[in-house]
């Protein structure tokens, strides 16, 4: 493999963002048939590898986030999406382990997506990307990882999408992962969520200025469409009882309805935000390819149709965390993959959090969360040699 | 199917006294330190309904043994995960079938089979997934308990059953003698038992004795996998 460390991500910004990037010259085999390459790894870490390389954690990013898990973003200046976890003495405790945050192939933040430049034309790829899978993106990732010598990970912690990459790791290279935490996940992205992600999808191509994904080239940006498709996502994110709770029916900067369509709901106004915001961080034709990898997930499906093949004989250790109102990745699709490595005879804990923070309840600030994890990493690193901690 | 009689009452005394001296026993309720010391080091073992993982915890420290567990509280999952344990959340007559034949040498089922919705579908689940299976519960048939229910004429209370009737969650309660006939209904070999007074002390009885139906608070029967069969 010949590979290239850059000091710091080629992105579409010639600001100096905080972080590395790896250029991988060989070309990688994606599911869709397709040798890509060459292609750049943005990644971020945190701490400090041991001489023994046995601390690294790789932390996997969800559907919107990037590398920067604690770092201020340098496009919004807003905190890194796992603050609460990430930082000395927390969780992810970077004075005891080393972690490796990477943007997924097909991101925005410095991996090679569809915003970079295609070299056979000179132009963003856009369309012409390949369509990838969670699989590639973790085929890049354990190329990163090869690339920095750690060829055992002591543990693979992500939520959402990022479970969905913890699932694939711990059943591509099961030999590579001690400790797998896959957070509000799934085995299979299911009906339901395919259906939201064409709604999205939908409305960032009905825009005007997506310009069949060409809007780089042609100096137009299709954020009505993107910010449409970010805020039917985000009502999944959460639930009616933390919107009730957040908004009620409460109005915002009026005492009375308008009799028109301004934001006149708090909850309306709160929505609009979420979707301004996001496009002055987000790539539209980012979101199409990575909602179009989590539909195409199935973990089962690349296993014989069986989730428990999927880890056979694996000597991970599983943490499987769902939460009581998380509606988009409900309990049971967590049990479901329990059930699967009870089946493979697995080491496996299963915890499901009392919360009404809905699916984002792994961004947030949840105490049980925090000693479940707590109590596992520590158990992990009693057995993997790294001692007991406090 | 072997179905017969062949139950050793044991005397489990100088073994807990030994436990004891040990220094690690000393908050593990009686019968599941009776159970420790049926459980071989280094095994595999499942402990279903594990509470707050006292058992698994001692298990795991003082036998170095390889310990799931699967509970239903929520509380009791976070405790035990929390403490470095391999717990899911879940319950004995949902997340059984999941295990294959002889996943473990031993399941551990505390105190928790009355509990239970298909007491009958679970034994059968636990000498399908352990080469031996350790049941544990308390005998309705004990003295106490039927002649509070024949001079009150309301449900017993005692300290193995503290709920009131309306709110309890042993909703398959049996005597010694129901268990032993089940399991000869159903083929399953009981390799040992023991049977504990009210002190939780062992009593010499044969558990298909009458006397231990009427004197045993608490009943703990090893039963034969049938993987080993």
């Amino acid at each position: 493999m010949s590979t290239l460390i850059s000091p710091r991500p080629r992105s579409r910004s010639d600001q100096d963002w905080p972080g590395y990037s790896l250029l991988v010259r060989e070309p990688l085999r994606l599911d869709c048939g397709i040798d890509f390459g060459p292609f750049t790894i943005a990644y971020q870490t945190y701490g400090t590898l041991n001489p023994d390389r046995s601390n690294a954690i790789l932390v996997c990013h969800a559907l919107t986030g990037d590398q920067y898990a604690a770092d201020p973003h340098p496009l919004t200046g807003k905190p890194g999406w796992w603050e609460t976890m990430v930082g000395p003495g927390r969780v992810l405790d970077t004075e005891r382990y080393f972690l490796i945050c990477p943007n997924v192939l097909g991101g925005c933040m410095g991996t090679t997506g569809p915003q970079e430049i295609d070299p056979a034309s000179g132009e963003p790829w856009a369309l012409s990307f390949p369509v990838i899978t969670i699989r590639d993106m973790v085929r890049a990732q354990k190329l990163l990882l090869d690339h920095l010598g750690i060829g055992s990970l002591f543990c693979v912690i992500g939520g959402s999408m990022g479970a969905m990459q913890v699932l694939e790791w711990a059943a591509s290279y099961p030999d590579s992962v001690f400790a797998a935490v896959p957070i509000a996940g799934a085995g299979r992205h299911s009906a339901q969520n395919i259906a939201f992600h064409e709604v999205g999808r939908q409305a960032i191509m009905a825009d005007p200025d997506w310009c069949g994904g060409r809007y780089l080239s042609l100096d137009r940006k299709p954020v009505r469409g993107l910010a449409v498709a970010r805020m039917a996502a985000h009502i999944t994110y959460l639930s009616e009882a933390a919107l009730h709770r957040k908004f009620g029916r409460n109005l915002q900067d009026r005492l009375a309805v308008t009799y028109g369509f301004d934001a006149d709901f708090q909850v309306e106004s709160y929505l609009r935000h979420q979707g301004s915001t996001f496009v002055d961080r987000f790539d539209a034709n980012s979101y199409l390819y990575i909602t179009r990898a989590m539909d195409y997930f199935d973990l089962a499906a690349e296993h014989g149709g069986s989730l428990a093949g999927a880890f056979k004989g694996t000597r991970s250790r599983f943490c499987i965390i769902s939460f009581t109102s998380d509606w988009l990745f409900p309990t049971p699709e967590s049990r479901e993959i329990v059930h699967a490595l009870n089946a493979a005879a697995a080491n496996v804990s299963f915890v499901e959090i009392a919360t009404d923070n809905g699916h984002d309840a792994f961004l947030l600030h949840e105490p049980e969360l925090f000693e479940t994890l707590n109590g596992f990493l520590n158990g992990c690193a009693e057995h993997r040699g790294l001692g007991r901690h406090k | 199917m072997a179905a017969s009689g062949e139950s050793a009452a044991l005397s489990f005394g100088a073994a807990a006294r030994a436990t004891m001296a040990a220094g690690a026993a000393g908050e593990l309720r009686q019968d599941l330190r009776l159970i420790a010391e049926m459980i071989e080091p280094r095994s595999r073992v499942l402990d279903v309904g594990c509470g707050d993982g006292a058992l698994l915890a001692y298990l795991a420290r003082q036998k170095s043994v390889d310990g799931r567990g699967i509970e239903l509280s929520q509380s009791g999952v976070n405790a035990c995960v929390g403490h470095g344990l391999s717990v899911i959340q879940g319950d004995a007559d949902r997340d059984l079938e999941a295990y294959p034949d002889g996943a473990f040498d031993v399941v551990v089922l505390s105190q928790t089979l009355q509990a239970t919705h298909r007491p009958r579908q679970v034994v059968e689940e636990l000498v399908r997934i352990g080469r031996r299976a350790i049941v544990s519960f308390p005998n309705f048939g004990f003295w106490r308990i039927r002649l509070s229910l024949l001079i009150t004429g309301r449900m017993p209370l005692s300290h193995c059953l503290a709920h009131p009737w309306y709110e309890t969650p042993n909703i398959h309660l049996c005597t010694i003698r129901d268990f032993v006939a089940l399991c000869d209904e159903i083929g399953v070999r009981v390799d040992r038992s023991v049977t504990l007074d009210r002190h939780g002390q062992p009593y010499s009885l044969d558990p298909r004795g009458s006397l231990a139906n009427l004197l045993a608070e608490q009943g703990i029967f090893v039963l034969c996998g049938s993987a080993g069969l």
